[in-house]
C-alpha cells in the first residue's frame, strides 16, 4: 500500500493537520491500509467539513474518495447501494436524469457519501425528509478488528446508531445502503420572498407549506435594531418535467481575497443588495435542483474568499421552545461583534436523527461563516453559551471550537456512544483531531 | 482492404459493439470503462474478480449496458485463450483497451533477477500473447480500436525504472508492427503514453507536476480514439518534455539519476 506524508485542511482552512495518508483504489487496499496504518486512523472523504472533524494529526488518513462505485440499484424501490467516496454530484448526474434525486443532501454537492454517513448531514427538507440517516437502509462498516460488520436498525443496531453522526469513530464505512427519492423533473419551483424582520422571518419558516419541503431563510447578520433577522425565504417544491439544464461552467476563485474586501462594510453593503434581490410581493422561479441545492458549487474553492486566515462556520440547533429568542440572541452577538459575515442560513428542523451523536432536533438551526480575526474565540465562545443555555447543540461537521464540557451537555448520548466504541474499538484505533480536542473517547 | 479507418469508423467502433478492458481494476482502466460504456458493452479482464465485480456492479447501474467479467492473467497463457474464446460470442465490433501492468521498485529488481524477467512477462510477453490471441477476431470484425497504455519510460531507458522501461519500449515497437497488420483489416492501433496520473502508481511520490487524474485521462484518450493520431502522449506537454529527454546524448544522460 503507498503511503504519502501530507498536510489536509478543514474547508474553513484553520485546522490543519499534517498525516500519513493512503488512498486505496480497492476494497482489498482499503483493509490492508487499515492493516498496515501506523498510530490512529481517520477516514477521510471529500474535505468539505469546516473544522478539525476530519482530521487527524500525527496519525493515518485513509482517503475514501477513489471508492467511488454504485454497487447496485433497484429502479422500482430507489435503492442504492453505493461505495463511500460516491459524491452528491455523482448522484445528480446519474440519477437526476432518471427521475431520482437524494433524499437528503448537503449543502455542497462535492461532499462524499461516506462522509454525509458520519456527519449525518442534513439539508433543506430536515423538517420533513428528517437528516441522512433516516434514509439509511444499512451499513457495510470497516471496524478496527479489520472486519466488515454489516448494521442496520435490526442488525448491529448499536454500531447502526453510533456510525450515523459517530463522525468517523467507529470504523471506515464501505458501502451505504440509501433509498432515493422519486422526483418529477429535474427542477425545483423556488418561491421566495422578503421579509422585514426576525418575526416575520421565523414566522414564515413555521409557516405549514404543504408540496414545499425545501425551506430556507437567508439573513442578513449584519443588520441590527429593528431590521434585526431581515431576510429572504425560500421555499421549493418539486416541478414537472425535464428541461434541458445549461452546464453552467464553473468559476474558480483563483486567489485568497484580501481581507478588506469582507470588511463590514463591504460585507454589510452585499447584505443590503442581496435582500433587495428579491421583491416585497415575491416572485416564483423554475430553478436546476443543481443550482438550488448547490448555490455555491458554482464558485470552486470559494472558501479562498475568506483570505490566507481561513474562516469558522458555526452552526447551531436551538429547540423550538425558547428558540426565537435563542435566534435573537445568537443574531445580536454576531452584529455586536460586526463579524458576521455574508448571510446567516436560518432553518426549520423536525427530526432528530438517528445517531447517538446526530446533529439534528426538532427546532431551529443557524449557520454563519466568520471571518477568522483576532477575538474570534470570544465570540465562539459567546455563541456556545447562548446554545448551551438554549438547550441547543453545536454542528460538529462545522465545529472548530467548542469545549469538551459543552460538549457533553449538548450531546445526552455520549454514554452510550462510548461504550458502544468500548465494544468495537476498545484499543481506540479510530481517532480525530476533533474526537481529542472534544476528548470523545475519554472514557470509552 | 487496405484502407485507412477513417474518423467514421473509428468513432463508430468507440460507441458500439464490445469494449474488453484488460486490467479493469486499475483506476485509468475503470474511469475508461465509464467512457467506453456509454455506448457499447464491455468486458472486464483482471485477477482481482471481487473488485471487478464491483466495478461490473457499478458500470451497469451506470450505463445499464451488459458487462461480463472475465478473469484474466497477463503471466496465464491459457487465461488468453479462454478470454479470446469469450470474446467471439460479444457483439462486434470488438475494441481493446489495454491496462494491465506492474511496476516493481527498480531496486527490488536488482536484487532478484527472476523478479525483472517477471516484471518483462507481465507488462510486454502479457501483452504481446493476449493481443496475438485476439487479433484473429479483430480481423475479421474488420473494423474496431486497439488501445495500449504504453509509457514515457518506454521513450529512454533511466537508472530509475530501465526493466520496467524495456518492456515498455517492446510493446511500442510491437505495437507499430501491429498496427500495420492491423491496418490492412481496418482496424486503428493506438499507443498512448501516459505520463505523471494521479494514481496509486504514483501517490507514495507526492503531488506531481501535471499529474492527471484518471477520469480526465480516460476522456482524453476516448477524444484520442475518435480522432486521427495513432501514437498519443498524455497528458499532451510530455510529447516535448520526451523529445528534449530523449535528445539528451547518452553519454551525459548516463550520469543522470533520473
Amino acid at each position: 500500500m503507498a503511503w504519502r506524508e501530507m498536510t489536509l485542511t478543514g474547508w474553513g482552512r484553520v485546522h490543519q493537520a499534517r498525516s500519513r495518508a493512503a488512498r486505496p483504489e480497492r476494497l482489498s487496499e482499503l483493509q490492508r491500509a487499515l492493516k498496515g496504518a501506523e498510530g490512529t486512523v481517520a477516514g477521510v472523504g471529500a474535505g468539505r467539513s469546516y473544522g478539525d472533524v476530519g482530521l487527524n494529526g500525527g496519525g493515518s488518513a485513509l482517503l475514501t474518495t477513489r471508492l467511488d462505485r454504485f454497487l447496485s440499484f433497484d429502479e422500482a424501490t430507489g435503492e442504492l447501494v453505493a461505495e463511500p467516496g460516491v459524491t452528491w454530484r455523482d448522484l445528480l448526474d446519474t440519477f437526476l436524469p432518471r427521475g431520482y434525486l437524494a433524499p437528503v443532501t448537503p449543502g455542497t454537492a462535492f461532499a462524499t457519501l461516506g462522509g454525509g454517513v458520519a456527519n449525518d448531514v442534513h439539508g433543506k427538507n430536515q423538517e420533513t425528509a428528517g437528516s441522512l440517516g433516516d434514509h439509511v437502509n444499512w451499513l457495510d462498516i470497516l471496524t478496527a478488528s479489520g472486519e466488515v460488520v454489516r448494521a442496520s436498525r435490526d442488525q448491529n443496531a448499536d454500531m447502526f446508531r453510533a456510525t450515523v453522526g459517530g463522525i468517523g469513530l467507529t470504523g471506515i464505512v464501505t458501502g451505504i445502503s440509501l433509498t432515493m427519492a422519486r422526483v418529477p423533473g429535474n427542477t425545483a419551483l423556488v418561491h421566495s420572498r422578503r421579509l422585514p424582520d426576525l418575526d416575520s422571518t421565523l414566522a414564515a419558516l413555521m409557516e405549514p407549506r404543504p408540496g414545499q419541503p425545501y425551506t430556507v431563510a437567508w439573513v442578513d447578520a449584519l443588520a441590527g435594531g429593528r431590521e434585526l433577522g431581515r431576510g429572504i425565504l425560500e421555499a421549493a417544491g418539486p416541478a414537472d418535467g425535464f428541461v434541458p439544464e445549461k452546464q453552467a461552467k464553473s468559476l474558480a476563485m483563483p486567489l485568497d481575497l484580501p481581507g478588506f474586501v469582507l470588511g463590514k462594510a463591504g460585507v454589510r453593503a452585499f447584505n443590503a443588495l442581496y435582500w433587495r434581490r428579491v421583491s416585497a410581493a415575491g416572485s416564483e422561479a423554475r430553478v436546476p435542483w443543481r443550482k438550488f441545492l448547490y448555490p455555491l458549487d458554482a464558485i470552486l474553492h470559494w472558501n479562498r474568499m475568506y483570505g490566507r486566515q481561513g474562516f469558522h462556520q458555526f452552526q447551531c440547533v436551538v429547540p423550538h421552545a425558547g428558540g426565537p429568542y435563542a435566534i435573537r440572541r445568537l443574531l445580536e452577538a454576531f452584529g455586536r461583534a460586526g463579524r458576521g459575515s455574508f448571510l446567516a442560513v436560518l432553518k426549520a428542523m423536525g427530526r432528530p436523527g438517528p445517531g447517538d451523536l446526530s446533529f439534528a432536533m426538532p427546532g431551529l438551526t443557524l449557520a454563519v461563516d466568520i471571518p477568522n480575526r483576532p477575538g474570534v474565540e470570544e465570540l465562539l465562545r459567546e455563541l456556545e453559551h447562548i446554545t448551551l443555555d438554549a438547550g441547543g447543540r453545536v454542528y460538529l461537521a462545522k465545529d472548530s471550537a467548542l469545549t469538551p464540557d459543552a460538549f457533553r451537555a449538548m450531546y445526552p448520548d455520549l454514554p452510550r456512544f462510548r461504550e458502544t466504541l468500548r465494544r468495537w474499538d476498545p484499543e481506540g484505533r479510530f481517532e480525530t483531531d476533533l474526537a481529542r480536542r472534544l476528548r470523545i473517547r475519554e472514557g470509552a | 482492404m487496405g484502407r485507412a479507418p477513417g474518423a467514421r469508423e473509428a468513432m463508430r467502433a468507440a460507441t458500439e459493439g464490445t469494449w474488453v478492458i484488460l486490467g479493469a481494476s486499475s483506476p485509468v482502466a475503470r474511469a475508461f470503462a465509464r467512457e467506453a460504456g456509454c455506448g457499447a458493452d464491455l468486458v472486464l479482464c483482471g485477477r482481482d474478480l471481487d473488485d471487478l465485480g464491483r466495478t461490473a456492479a457499478d458500470l451497469r447501474v451506470r450505463r445499464g449496458r451488459r458487462v461480463d467479467v472475465v478473469p484474466f492473467d497477463a503471466l496465464d497463457e491459457a487465461s488468453h485463450k479462454a478470454l479470446a474464446a469469450h470474446l467471439e460470442a460479444m457483439p462486434a465490433p470488438l475494441s481493446v483497451f489495454l491496462a494491465f501492468g506492474s511496476m516493481p521498485e527498480q531496486a527490488e529488481m536488482d536484487a532478484d533477477p527472476a523478479l525483472a524477467v517477471k516484471t518483462i512477462q507481465a507488462n510486454y510477453g502479457g501483452a504481446v500473447s493476449i493481443l496475438q490471441h485476439l487479433a484473429p477476431i479483430l480481423e475479421r470484425h474488420g473494423t474496431g480500436t486497439v488501445v495500449a497504455l504504453g509509457s514515457v519510460a518506454g521513450d529512454r531507458g533511466r537508472l530509475k525504472n530501465y526493466v520496467y522501461g524495456s518492456a515498455k519500449a517492446g510493446l511500442h515497437a510491437y505495437l507499430q508492427g501491429y498496427r500495420a497488420r492491423m491496418f490492412r483489416k481496418g482496424v486503428k492501433v493506438l499507443t498512448v503514453k501516459p505520463g505523471f496520473l494521479d494514481t496509486g502508481m504514483t501517490w507514495s511520490a507526492g503531488p506531481l507536476p501535471m499529474a492527471m487524474a484518471p477520469d480526465a485521462f480516460a476522456k482524453a484518450v476516448m477524444k484520442a480514439v475518435r480522432g486521427k493520431a495513432e501514437v498519443v502522449y498524455v497528458p499532451w506537454p510530455w510529447r516535448w518534455i520526451m523529445t528534449i529527454i530523449r535528445s539528451v546524448p547518452e553519454a551525459l544522460f548516463k550520469k543522470t539519476n533520473i
